[in-house]
């Protein structure tokens, strides 16, 4: 699946995109959460605080217990400031 | 009802947008417009000038998603939302919201649920530039607040107000 990263999130992993093929165990967004921080600093860095983190599946804002399966680009950023 | 939403790095003109949407009209009685300007200073310090990012497609599909909603709530007549994105100096416009009805309050209610909206759920992030660097800016709980009262169960005057 597609990931992509937006503002401070972007920054700290270092990728604006990538591709990555989690583990089938792998079933929900907070759970692809905790398992990419474990990829690297970066990614660990950027996922300190889940919490924050926001998510969105193919465009659509989602919580961290929406599931992952068939989505075909997951996007994970911080709170929203615009306006 | 005619809806227009515009993302866009350039500058927008507020009384074009206006003109645009009540060109040959007779039904529109009332044009609120709500302009969000870049200032000077982000928490007391100086700053040069922000950077808004975006994310393509979905800030698009998000600001649409509440442009149904107002619809859905109030008897609009127009709706146009311009966002900008890049870098924007301090004095420069941000954003425009344009909601137009055949009379006041519903203008005025979708005008400040639209811009409760974007500041909360459409996906844009502000970075200033300071001094000391530049620095994301951070979500205001005042503005999920804000957000979150219309989606109260009140009675829809109530929450016109």
């Amino acid at each position: 699946m597609k990931l992509r990263y937006f503002a401070w999130v972007r920054e700290r992993i270092g990728v604006a995109e990538e591709d990555v093929d989690p583990p089938a165990a792998i079933a929900t967004v907070g759970e692809l959460v905790a398992w990419l921080a474990d990829k690297g600093d970066g990614y660990a860095y950027a996922f300190e605080n889940p919490k924050v983190i926001r998510a969105a599946i193919d465009r659509s804002h989602v919580r961290a217990d929406a599931r992952i399966e068939g989505a075909g680009e997951i996007a994970f950023f911080p709170p929203m400031t615009g306006g | 009802m005619t809806a227009t939403i515009r993302l866009q790095r350039e500058a927008f003109d507020t009384g074009a947008e206006v003109a645009m949407m009540t060109r040959g009209r007779t039904d529109i009685g009332a044009v609120v417009t709500f302009t969000g300007i870049c200032r000077a200073d982000e928490k007391g310090e100086a700053i040069a000038a922000l950077t808004l990012e975006h994310y393509p497609g979905m800030a698009e599909a998000e600001i649409a998603r509440h442009v149904d909603e107002a619809r859905a709530r109030w008897p609009l007549l127009g709706v146009t939302v311009v966002h900008r994105h890049g870098r924007i100096a301090p004095g420069e416009d941000i954003v425009l919201v344009i909601a137009a009805s055949s009379h006041r309050q519903a203008a005025f209610a979708a005008a400040e649920f639209l811009m409760d909206y974007l500041k909360t759920r459409a996906p844009f992030w502000k970075q200033v530039e300071t001094v000391s660097g530049k620095i994301w800016v951070e979500a205001k709980s005042a503005d999920d607040a804000a957000a979150e009262r219309w989606s109260a169960p009140k009675p829809r005057r109530e929450a016109a107000k």
